[in-house]
This record gives C-alpha cells, structure tokens and sequence, in this order.
C-alpha cells in the first residue's frame, strides 16, 4: 500500500517535518529531526532505486488525477541517481551539522536553520522527481527562496550581501526558466513533460520553440552557475556558514545541472537540440572557458572556502563539456562526473569546515604548519585534493578517465587538452594549501591561533565517511559508471 | 510581411515591461528599488501567461448551454503560483535588506561593497 506512494513519500516528509522544526524551537530537537527525516529520505530512495531498476519507469499520478490533468511524477533511472547522490549527500553531510552549525550560527536561530535546510531538501528532490515543467519551476523557487535564507542565517554581516545577489540573481534565472515553460505551454497546450516532447516535433524549428530553449539555457546557466553567469557563486560559497556551503556545493549545482539534461533529452529532445550545431558549440566553448577561468581564479584566492567555490565552477564545466559532447559516451561522462564532484567537493568542504571549527579561519596564509596540530584532518583533504585532481585509485581518476575517452571518440582533441591542463592548474591550487600545511613552519602560522579544544566527533565520522567514498568509488567504479552508461543508453536508444 | 503589431499587442507590453524591469535591476544602487525592478520583471511574465489563455470573445468555463467558447483557465491558475512566488521572493528580499540596513547601515549597492573591501 505505502510502498506505491513512496515517490510523492519523498518530497512531502521533507516539507511537513519543516513546520515541525520551527514548532520545536530547539536546535538539538530540530537537529534530530532532520537528520531522522535526511535518513528516511534516503531509505526511501534506495527503495525507489531497486523498484525503478526491476519494474522500469515509475509514473506517479499526484493525488490520483492522471497526467494531462494532474501532476506526475515520473521516476526513471536518471531521476533515482540524483535522488541517490542528494540524498546521500544530504543525510552524511547533516550527521556532521550539528557541532559546525552550533559554532557558526546563533542558538536562537539554530531551528530556522534546519527548516531552511529541510524546505530546501524539498525542493530539490521536488524537481528531480517531477515530470511536470510548471512544478519544476515552483520546486526549483522553494529550493531558491531557502538556501537565499540559509546562506543569510551566518553571523558574518557579508553572508547577508551575498544572499541578497544571489537573491536577485536568482530570480532572474528562475523567471527566465518560467518564461521558457510558458513559451512551451502555449506552443504545445500542455505542462507535462512527456507530453511537450510528443508535440514538440511538429513545430521544432519554429521561433517560439527556439526562443524558449535560449530562455531556458540562460536561466538554467545562471541557476547553474554556468561559466559566465557565474557570478553569485563565489559570494555565496565564501560568507555562508560553512555547513551552507557544503551542502550547496554538493548538491543544488548538480540538481540544475540534472535540469539541464531533463530538459535536453526529455523536453526538447536532443535531436532537435543538438542539430542546432551553434548551441552544442556555444555549451562546449562555455564549458571550457568555465574550466580555464575557474581554475585560474581559483589558484590566486587565499580563502579556502573561495578557492574552492571557484574551484567548483571549473568542476561544472567538466559536466557541461560532458553533456555538450552530444554523444552517448559523453552524457554518461557528465552524469559520472556529477556523482563524483558530489563526494569531491563535499569531502574538501567538510575538511575545511573541520578546519574552521579548530582554528575559526580558512585563511590560507594563517593556515601555515597545519599538518603539525591535525595530521589526520589534512591527510582527509589531501586525498579529497588528489581526487579532485584526478589521481588513479580515486573517484576523480574515473570521471577524468570516462571524460577524455569520450572527447576522443567525438574527435576533440582539444577538449583532451584543456582537461589535461585545467588538471594541472587544480594541482597548483591545492599543492598551495598542501604546501602551506606541511612544509611552512607554524611559528607565524597555526602557533599564532587559538586552536578550539573540542573534538567534533560527528563531523569527523562524516568526513570519514565521503574520505572512504573517494577511495571506494576510484577503485570499483561499478555502481556510478553503470548507471550513467545505462541512463545515457536509455536516452539515446529508447526505454 | 504579415506580422500585425497590433495582433501581438500583449508581448508588445511583455517585452516592455520586461526590459524596464531588467533595466532597473542593472541599473539601480538602491537595494529596495532593484527588488521593485524585479517585481516589474516578474509582472511582465504574468501577463505573457494570462494573455496566452485569452481567446477573442471566449468567457469563463463555465456551461450555461448558449456560449461555447472558452478562455483557457489553466495560465491563470499558473500565474496565482507564480505571484506567490514572487510574493515570497520579494519578503525575504525585503527582509534581507532590512538585516543589511541594520549591518551596514545604508542599502545602496556600492556602499555595501566599499565596506566589504
């Protein structure tokens, strides 16, 4: 009975145990109850994931009205991937909130936290398991209006200015996605996703359609932070309270990401799309330009939470070069790379958060002997910092790997180059805290800082955690590689 | 050529406000002021949807057996979505810039950057 409600399950347990949270009014409570609902979230997936592997594509009809009049949710296994990758994300990274998230924001507002974090939990799993474009937008807006709050909630006043460009930033974005869906509507007369690419075919090269798609391209690009629509991005990860960026990095860029390809292969059709020579160009020149910029910027920043942030926007390049590959290898190379830049970044992110929880500073010039107090802690970095870089045995090797294989067989060598360089320049940058860490001395360094003498031994357990992952997922790659060569053979010939 | 401007009256007022709304948000110092360019934005994309659900002399759904041309009423219940969300977007727009008045004491874009620099 239960079990065929689960996907609709899975977005409203988030959402009611929201209002719970702010009835509780306590941070502890309210701490418990998130992560009890991020644990059931992610049981829920897991379920939804063996379901959708043996019976196909799940349709779900919201509150029993079928599609061309009501809501449906569709699971396909696309769709279980990124529920997978969130909500794993979600619950590890909350296990390890408690003791960074009492550090960082005031205990009066510790509950609203977690309501912000839970409504934002929502919204992403809203729009990974919608099939309606029109909801899509309302999910991605609750997903929105709720990190804006969670990056504002810190205690340093700038987190508030980044918020509010993020805000407005946003909003840009969200409403150019809205114009794309209502172009959409009234060209096909219908908001449900596999319906718009059942009618879409009629009227492919007329101006509506492609006007719409441009529409959506940019408002998904600043969602995203698509290389030149980047600019919130490096505010926002930088003054949020550190657990904030964590999580962000972790998850709302690749669900925008995971936007991007639904609308692709599942609205516009990619034939339709990737005829169109210029757009395909226009992503991979974007992609690349994202990789170099990002990487560039991000060796000249001494704040590791920015390094990282810019970091991260070179990382969403990788995907979109991926996708912009417009071929079977280089889709499943994107979505590969999607899942392990989830278990990368967060990794370095919970790193730094436990750097910031020792000595309240992420200030690389201030950071110097590191390695001396806490060797364990910058051996966890170190390898989050290999993986990013794309060492063999670690889970970066593998999306490099699936990445330039597929750059070769479209015939790109150019691609294969800017991967390789854009690698180089992501060994300067984390080789400059590395060196920093253990090889300067802590005298005008660490020995200068008040070091915090409590042990956050949940955040370690996470962070041990996703270390792990990175290792798991180098060496026996079978879960992730699987699925996204599958999704992508799904896309290209047929369900 | 057989585009009639006055045919396509309403995205002649869309693409107007849409710009004036784009423009304010670009342009303006003032926090509050590029909230309201925003608001404008938004408003543009509204009537785009409400406009397109319209049919020349089509009425509400409503059957009363005489009048069997209807409106579409779907853009419009859309729209109440939308205008939600707006409403939201623009109170915790309003409420953040209350928070940075109270931090740094003036809401005008580039006195904000100066203090953080």
């Amino acid at each position: 009975m239960i079990s065929s409600h689960l996907p609709v399950l899975q977005v409203i347990i988030p959402l009611i145990a929201a209002p719970i949270c702010v009835i509780l009014r306590q941070g502890l409570l309210a701490w418990i109850l998130t992560t009890l609902v991020c644990l059931i979230s992610l049981i829920i997936s897991c379920v939804l994931f063996n379901q959708v592997l043996d019976e196909g594509v799940i349709s779900y009809a919201l509150g029993g009205w079928f599609s061309p009049w009501g809501i449906e949710y569709r699971l396909d296994k696309l769709t279980i991937f990124m529920l997978l990758i969130i909500n794993g994300v979600a619950t590890i990274v909350l296990l390890g909130a408690k003791e960074s998230v009492a550090d960082e924001i005031s205990s009066d507002r510790l509950y609203l936290f977690y309501t912000a974090f839970l409504l934002n939990l929502t919204g992403l799993l809203g729009v990974i398991v919608t099939g309606d474009a029109f909801n899509l937008f309302v999910f991605i807006e609750i997903a929105s209006l709720s990190s804006y709050a969670m990056i504002s909630i810190g205690r340093d006043r700038r987190c508030l200015y980044a918020a509010f460009k993020y805000l407005i930033f946003g909003t840009v974005g969200a409403s150019f996605i809205l114009i794309s869906v209502g172009l959409l509507y009234d060209v096909t007369g219908t908001l449900n996703m596999a319906d718009i690419f059942q009618r879409l075919p009629d009227i492919e090269n007329t101006k509506t359609v492609t006007t719409a798609l441009i529409f959506f391209v940019v408002g998904i690009g600043i969602k995203a932070a698509i290389f030149p629509l980047h600019l919130w991005l490096p505010d926002a990860y930088n003054y949020s309270p550190s657990i904030v960026s964590t999580f962000l990095a972790g998850t709302t860029t690749k669900v925008f990401i995971y936007v991007l390809i639904r609308f692709i292969y599942s609205i516009f059709g990619h034939e339709t799309v990737f005829i169109q020579e210029a757009f395909n160009n226009l992503l991979m020149i974007l992609a690349c330009a994202g990789i170099l910029y990002g990487s560039y910027l991000a060796i000249k920043q001494d704040s590791l939470k920015r390094l990282l942030a810019y970091s991260s926007i070179a990382q969403l390049g990788y995907m979109l070069l991926g996708i912009s590959l417009a071929t079977e290898a280089g889709l499943a190379a994107g979505l590969i790379h999607v899942f392990n830049h989830a278990i990368i970044k967060v990794t370095l992110f919970l790193s730094v958060v436990c750097i910031i929880f020792y000595t309240r500073t992420d200030s690389i010039s201030q950071l110097s002997g590191l390695a001396k107090t806490t060797p364990l802690l910058m051996v966890s970095f170190l390898v989050a910092g290999l993986s990013l870089i794309g060492v063999p045995m670690t889970a970066g090797f593998i999306s490099k790997w699936y990445l330039i294989k597929a750059s070769f067989e479209s015939g790109y060598w150019g691609l294969v180059l800017v991967i390789v360089f854009s690698s180089l320049l992501a060994i300067v940058y984390i080789w400059k805290f590395v060196e920093a860490a253990y090889f300067k001395s802590p005298e005008n360094g660490v020995s200068k800082l008040e070091l915090n003498k409590e042990r956050p031994y949940l955040l370690s357990f996470s962070l041990f955690i996703f270390v792990i992952a990175n290792i798991y997922f180098g060496i026996d790659s079978s879960l992730n590689v699987d699925m996204a060569n599958s999704i992508a053979h799904d896309f290209y010939h047929g369900f | 050529m057989g585009i009639n401007i006055l045919g396509a009256f309403n995205y002649w007022v869309v693409v107007v406000l849409m710009m004036i709304g784009l423009y304010i948000v670009i342009t303006h110092n003032n926090l509050v002021k590029k909230l309201i360019g925003i608001n404008i934005f938004q408003t543009s994309i509204f009537i785009l949807f409400i406009s397109m659900g319209k049919i020349s002399g089509g009425t509400a759904p409503i059957i009363t057996g005489t009048n069997t041309v209807y409106s579409s009423p779907l853009p419009h219940v859309l729209i109440l979505t939308a205008i939600v969300v707006g409403i939201s977007t623009t109170a915790l727009g309003l409420a953040i810039v209350i928070r940075l008045y109270h931090a740094f004491g003036t809401v005008e874009d580039d006195e904000i950057q100066q203090e953080i620099e």
